[in-house]
């Protein structure tokens, strides 16, 4: 299998704190990889410093090939590689609906004039953009809850919009920060099941921060364990369970 | 297109028949007898219009009233779901100055300069969510644009009306650049100065500005190059053209209904706006930039977008201000100009259209009901803008959203 991304020597240094030292890991094309590790391990400034809203201290990150260290973050967006939020930034005040289709923002017509006039290119992708919405609603069970404004919405259902949204724009990779905090049981179930189905379905790689074990350990291909923001252990799960390094910092003995 | 163009010629033929009786045939009193003159030119004026009219109904009218999408509808919008309100409100607007005073219609035309201010910078502070406390400063380039256009090159309102749009446009955008990094509080106060510093370089750029005397002379908007004077040396002026008697009021009136056309445009296009993908992105930027960079959205360049269309209305505004003024000087520029329009927003309620016209009339026609408590004016509007504030912080008319809905 082929590196869809590769970050090598990912270093993160706030002031005097070494958030992140010299993290190296890849997710593979069509793979699902999660990261894991205690609190402050380093994973949220892993996911910030690749998806642009750090500018990291040391290393590289690369989408395909591609730097992406140095890019702004809509740019990284654009190239294929979106994120949903540990506390899920939603746009409260619009509708569900509208929340996906500015999300697609990058594939309508945008221009002024064209707009103003309602020309036949702005009309056409106006109407893919909607019909590319309604059938992630549909995929995400939401499509009831269209034109319901999405601060109304419960909290499992505000974690899948925060997907759906990400997915609109058919990325390549997806990350995933903690999307089973907060959800029962039965929405963490579900939230399995999503995942699968966006890697299998919809071929998107998918790099998944969880505090959920069952979850992790569950969906993931492979598993990246942080601590103090060093790579401690990486393997498949069953490996991963087994290995005294993670036990120790993360899993606790059993 | 050929059809288009047959059926419109066929529509102004039908005009001319219908029209030519009444329109292009006078009866004159010579000594004791009658006699009829032919007037060509009246008569030219309504077939044309009539044939410009179908033309632009069957070309550019389908594509402007393709608002919403077939299956998906827009819905919420206020006023503008009440054509039926929306029109007679309209036909009022249009009708009430041909039966009003003169004073009355002046005092309506300056309501509707404000209100094509408010709108424009609502686009900034309602929907895009910055804070613009230098607003006048794309007004005064607006203004000052068509004087010197005026002086220096003799171009008419009409013309000018656009490039003072795209000047205080490009303004907007230059001013933008810099700035736009900085949020909230900073980015309020870097616009204050922006607008103080177009005060004081029109105060003390003499050469250009003519300082704090001002600019005068500057030509009043014409009608289709009819001028609305008692004579003209540039050929036939208004009365002479349609055969009236002069009357000073018919200008005050042209002024008016001018200033209402702009105003409409301004109220449909940002209407239209709203629902575009950029006025979207506009009200997602001010509800949460952080996930707008996640989704890929560069917040620079939607912010200049919304700086530079603010900024666009508050030029034509300023274009149609120094042409009914005829003469404009710095003191119309000053701090409180942009207060009040920011009072004009906030009171209509932020990002409503409604709310910022009703607004805007309100605090033009305040000043001139409460001529006695002159002296307290400023004490009695802080007044007011608190107990607002405690009672009634949405505004007059609180936003609701032209919003896109699925119906299934």
């Amino acid at each position: 299998m082929t590196a869809l991304l590769q970050v090598d020597g990912l270093s993160m240094r706030f002031g005097g704190l070494v958030a992140v030292d010299g993290v190296s890991f890849e997710v593979r094309l069509g793979e699902i990889l999660g990261l894991i590790g205690p609190n402050g391990a380093g994973k949220t400034t892993v996911f910030n410093c690749i998806s642009g809203f750090y500018r990291p201290t040391a290393g590289q990150v690369r989408l395909d090939g591609e730097r992406l260290d140095r890019e702004p973050g809509h740019r990284i967006a654009r190239r294929g590689l979106v994120r949903t939020f540990q506390n899920i930034r939603l746009f409260e005040n619009m509708t569900v609906l509208e929340n996906l289709l500015v999300a697609q923002h990058d594939h309508l017509d945008t221009r002024l004039w064209s707009g103003l006039l309602a020309t036949r290119r702005y009309r056409q992708r106006m109407r893919t953009a909607l019909d590319n919405a309604v059938s992630w609603l549909e995929t995400v069970d939401l499509a009831e809850l269209a034109d319901r404004e999405a601060g109304t919405l419960s909290y499992g259902q505000r974690r899948r919009l925060e997907i759906a949204r990400c997915m609109v724009q058919q990325p390549r990779l997806l990350l995933l920060d903690e999307p089973a905090a907060g959800l029962n049981p039965r929405e963490t179930a579900e939230l399995d099941a999503l995942i699968v189905a966006l890697r299998d379905k919809h071929g998107v790689s998918v790099l998944l921060i969880e505090h959920d074990m069952h979850l992790v350990m569950g969906v993931s291909d492979r598993i990246v364990v942080l601590d103090q923001g060093r790579v401690i252990a990486a393997g498949r799960p069953e490996q991963i369970r087994r290995d005294p390094a993670v036990i120790k910092a993360y899993l606790g003995e059993a | 297109m050929r059809a288009r163009l047959l059926d419109a010629g066929a529509w102004a033929l039908l005009a001319l028949l219908l029209a030519g009786p009444m329109a292009g045939l006078r009866l004159q009193t010579e000594g004791t007898g009658l006699t009829l003159v032919t007037q060509w030119r009246p008569l030219a004026v309504i077939v044309v219009l009539v044939f410009v009219f179908r033309l632009l109904q069957q070309t550019a009218l389908p594509a402007l009233t393709r608002l919403a999408l077939p299956k998906p509808r827009l819905s919420g919008a206020g006023l503008a779901r009440h054509p039926a309100v929306l029109g007679l409100l309209f036909a009022v607007a249009v009708i009430w100055p041909f039966f009003a005073s003169r004073g009355a219609i002046d005092l309506a035309t300056l309501a509707l300069i404000y209100v094509m201010l408010g709108l424009g910078l609502n686009i900034v502070v309602g929907l895009a969510g910055l804070l613009d406390l230098g607003y006048v400063a794309f007004y005064a380039i607006g203004a000052y644009g068509f004087a010197l256009l005026a002086q220096h090159a003799g171009i008419g309102f009409w013309l000018a009306l656009p490039i003072c749009g795209i000047l205080a446009a490009i303004s907007g955008i230059l001013l933008g650049f810099p700035v736009l990094r900085l949020r909230g509080d900073y980015l309020a106060i870097v616009t204050l100065g922006f607008g103080e510093i177009v005060y004081l370089l029109l105060n003390n750029l003499d050469g250009l500005t003519g300082g704090p005397n001002g600019i005068g002379g500057i030509p009043k908007p014409t009608l289709f190059g009819l001028e609305f004077a008692r004579r003209s040396a540039d050929g036939p002026t208004f009365h002479e053209f349609f055969g009236l008697e002069f009357s000073s009021s018919h200008r005050v009136i042209f002024l008016y209904l001018l200033a209402l056309v702009l105003v409409v445009i301004t109220l449909a296009v940002i209407h239209r706006l709203r629902t575009m993908p950029v006025g979207r992105a506009w009200e997602a930027l001010r509800e949460d930039e952080i996930a707008c960079r996640a989704l890929g959205l560069n917040p620079t360049s939607i912010k200049l977008s919304a700086f530079a269309l603010g900024a666009t209305f508050a030029g034509f505004a300023g274009c149609f201000f120094a042409a009914r003024q005829g003469f404009i000087s710095p003191e119309s520029f000053t701090f409180i100009e942009s207060a009040i329009i920011l009072v004009i927003v906030i009171l209509g309620g932020m990002g409503s259209q409604a709310g910022i016209v009703l607004a805007a009339v309100f605090m033009t026609l305040l000043p001139e009901l409460a001529r006695e408590f002159d002296q307290y004016r400023m004490l009695l509007f802080g007044l007011g803008m608190v107990l607002m504030m405690i009672w009634r912080p949405q505004g007059l008319l609180p936003s609701r959203r032209p919003r896109l809905e699925l119906r299934q």
